[in-house]
C-alpha cells in the first residue's frame, strides 16, 4: 500500500469517519428525514425510533442504566455549558462551590470563569509533572458549599487519564455532583459511569470516528437523580433539558460509532498502542534530548497520545518542515495569543520547552507505514533544524542557557 | 494558518546559516530573543576595511516565518554599508515576506539582530581605537 498525502496524525483534535458510520447515517438525509418530535406521522415515528436506538447503543458504551439518561446536544461544548452551568443553577440553594482542574478543556475552563463572574467559587487544582489530578487534593478542597465537582476522563494535550474512579467515589461520599468532560478518553480508556460513579458525561461523536455538531450530555436519573436547569429554552425537547430539534443523521452516526467501539475499542486500542510505541522508540533511538511530556505508563496515558518536547527545535517551525504531516504543538506561535500552552505550563513544564512540543495523535486508521514514514521524517527534520538552532550549538558548547540574560519581547 | 510561498521556500532552503568567529575584530553578533518566547535569532556580520558587509550568517531557534525573517536578512546584507545595513525595517521585511499580523514580531527581532549585530561590530571597533 502506497502512502497517501497529508498525513493525519492529528486524532485528538477530531477523526476521519469511519465509513460504517457514514452508511447508518445516509438514509436519515432522505429517506427517513422526519423531525423525530413529530408524533402524528410515520416519518416522525421512524426518527424517533432510530433516535432511540442510538440512544441505547451510547449508554451500553458508557455503562448507562437507562438509555433516557442520553442528553443529545450539539457537541461537548454545549454539554460541558449545560452540565456546569445547569447544575450550578439548580442547585445554587445548596452551595456555590465547584472544583475542576488547570488542564481541563476550555469548555469547562471558560464556563467556570463566567460562573466566577456570577458570584460563584472555583478553585482550579494543580496537577503535578505526570498531568494527573490527586484525589486528596479534591478531598481537601472540598467544603460544605461544593455542589459539583468536573475532572476530564482523559486530557486532550498529553493524554493523561485522571482517577475518576476514587474522585466518584469520594464524590458519593459526600453528596457532591461528579461531572467528567469524557471526549478524549471513550473508546480508548476504560469509561463506566456506573464504576465510576460519574453524574454526568460530555460526549461528542466527532472524536469516535462519528460525524462533527453531535454530541450528548449523560444525566445520572438514579442515586441521585441529578437535576439541571436548561440553558435552551424552547420546544422542551430531550425532557426539557436541552430544547431544539433532534440531528436525526447525527444521533443515527454517533450510535453507530459508539456500537464499533462497544465490539472493537479494546483490539482497537492495543493496535493503537503498538504504533504510538513504534513511533516513540524510534525518535528516542534517533534522537537525543527528547522529553515525554506527561506520564508515560499505561495506566495514565491513552494509548494514541505521543506528546514529546525536542529541546531547541521550535515547535511550530518543525511542523512547517514536517508539513505533509498533520500534528499539533503546544508552541506559543500555534495561537494567537503567542502564550505556550496552559496545559503544558500545568504541568510545570518549562516555557522553553513547551515550545518545543509535538502532540502526535494516531487513530483507527493510522497504519504502520505512516509511523515508520513520519519517524523518519521527523528525524531528519528535527537534525536539520538543530543545525539551524543557536541554542543547539550553545548547549553543545556547554554555555548554560539559562545562566543568560534574555530579552523577552 | 497558510504560510506565503516565499517563507515556506526561505524555510525549506534557508540562506547563510552557519557561523563566524565571534571573537574576530571584523565580526559583530547580535543574539536577540529568548528561549522562554520561542524565538531567539544569532546573526553575524563580516565587515571589511572599507565597512562594508562582506559576509553575514544566521541560526534561529523559531518558527518557519522567524526563520525566513532572519534568512532574507542575511541575503540582504551582504554587499551593503554599515548605515545601509541599519536602514532595513521589519517592515521590508514584512513585505517581501508577505507576513500576517500575527508573525510580525519575527521581522521586528530581525531587525533587532540587525541592529545588535553593527552595534556590537562598532564596539568592538572602538575598543580596537581605544586599546
Amino acid at each position: 500500500m502506497s502512502l497517501k498525502f497529508p498525513i493525519y496524525m492529528d486524532n485528538h483534535a477530531t477523526t476521519p469517519m469511519d465509513p460504517r458510520v457514514l452508511e447508518a447515517m445516509l438514509p436519515y438525509f432522505t429517506e427517513h428525514f422526519g423531525n423525530a418530535a413529530s408524533r402524528s406521522h410515520r416519518f416522525g415515528w421512524v426518527a424517533e425510533e432510530a433516535v432511540g436506538y442510538a440512544r441505547e447503543q451510547i449508554a451500553t458504551l458508557i455503562g448507562a442504566e437507562k438509555p433516557e439518561e442520553i442528553i443529545f446536544t450539539s457537541g461537548a461544548t454545549e454539554s460541558d455549558n449545560l452540565a456546569i452551568k445547569g447544575v450550578a443553577e439548580f442547585y445554587r440553594d445548596k452551595g456555590n462551590h465547584i472544583i475542576t482542574t488547570k488542564i481541563e478543556h476550555k469548555a469547562v475552563l471558560d464556563t467556570c470563569k463566567r460562573l466566577e463572574k456570577e458570584g460563584y467559587e472555583v478553585t482550579y487544582l494543580d496537577v503535578g509533572p505526570e498531568g494527573v489530578v490527586s484525589v486528596d487534593d479534591v478531598r481537601a478542597a472540598m467544603t460544605d458549599k461544593t455542589i459539583l465537582v468536573s475532572v476530564m476522563l482523559a486530557n486532550n494535550e498529553v493524554g493523561t487519564i485522571q482517577p475518576l474512579k476514587e474522585i466518584g467515589a469520594l464524590c458519593k461520599e459526600r453528596g457532591v455532583i461528579f461531572h467528567t468532560d469524557a471526549v478524549q478518553g471513550i473508546g480508548k480508556t476504560e469509561f463506566n459511569v456506573k464504576e465510576m460513579g460519574v453524574d454526568l458525561a460530555s460526549l461528542t461523536a466527532h472524536k469516535i470516528y462519528g460525524p462533527k455538531g453531535i454530541g450528548a450530555l449523560y444525566v445520572r436519573r438514579a442515586r441521585p437523580r441529578v437535576r439541571l436547569t436548561a440553558q435552551m429554552d424552547g420546544g422542551g425537547h430531550e425532557r426539557g433539558n436541552r430544547s431544539g430539534t433532534l440531528n436525526v443523521p447525527g444521533i443515527v452516526g454517533f450510535g453507530k460509532a459508539c456500537e464499533i467501539l462497544n465490539k472493537e475499542w479494546r483490539e482497537e486500542s492495543k493496535r493503537v498502542k503498538a504504533l504510538r510505541d513504534r513511533l516513540k522508540d524510534k525518535l528516542f533511538a534517533e534522537l537525543d534530548e527528547c522529553h515525554i511530556n506527561g506520564a508515560w505508563d499505561d495506566a495514565r496515558r491513552l494509548p494514541n497520545n505521543l506528546n514529546v518536547s525536542f529541546s531547541y527545535v521550535e515547535g511550530e517551525g518543525l511542523m512547517m518542515a514536517i508539513k505533509d504531516v498533520a500534528v499539533s504543538s503546544g508552541s506559543a506561535c500555534t495561537s494567537s495569543s503567542l502564550e505556550p500552552s496552559y496545559v503544558l505550563r500545568a504541568l510545570g513544564v518549562e516555557e522553553e520547552l513547551a515550545h518545543t512540543s509535538i502532540r502526535f495523535g494516531l487513530g483507527r486508521f493510522t497504519t504502520e507505514e505512516e509511523v515508520d514514514y513520519v519517524a523518519k521524517l521527523v528525524v531528519d527534520k528535527v537534525k536539520k533544524l538543530r543545525d539551524l538552532s543557536p541554542l543547539y550549538e550553545m548547549a553543545r558548547e556547554g554555555v548554560n542557557l539559562k545562566d543568560i540574560v534574555w530579552a523577552a519581547h | 494558518m497558510a504560510y506565503s510561498e516565499k517563507v515556506i521556500e526561505h524555510a525549506e532552503n534557508p540562506r547563510n546559516v552557519g557561523t563566524l568567529d565571534k571573537e574576530d575584530p571584523n565580526v559583530g553578533t547580535g543574539l536577540v530573543g529568548a528561549p522562554a518566547c520561542g524565538d531567539v535569532m544569532r546573526l553575524q556580520i563580516k565587515v571589511s576595511d572599507a565597512g562594508v558587509i562582506e559576509d553575514a550568517k544566521f541560526k534561529t531557534f523559531g518558527c518557519g516565518s522567524a526563520i525566513a525573517s532572519s534568512s532574507l536578512a542575511t541575503e540582504w546584507l551582504k554587499g551593503r554599508t554599515l548605515d545601509e545595513a541599519s536602514e532595513i525595517r521589519n517592515t521590508d521585511i514584512v513585505k517581501e515576506l508577505n507576513l500576517p499580523p500575527v508573525k510580525i514580531h519575527c521581522s521586528v527581532l530581525a531587525e533587532d539582530a540587525i541592529k545588535s549585530a553593527i552595534e556590537d561590530f562598532r564596539k568592538k571597533q572602538s575598543a580596537k581605537r581605544g586599546a
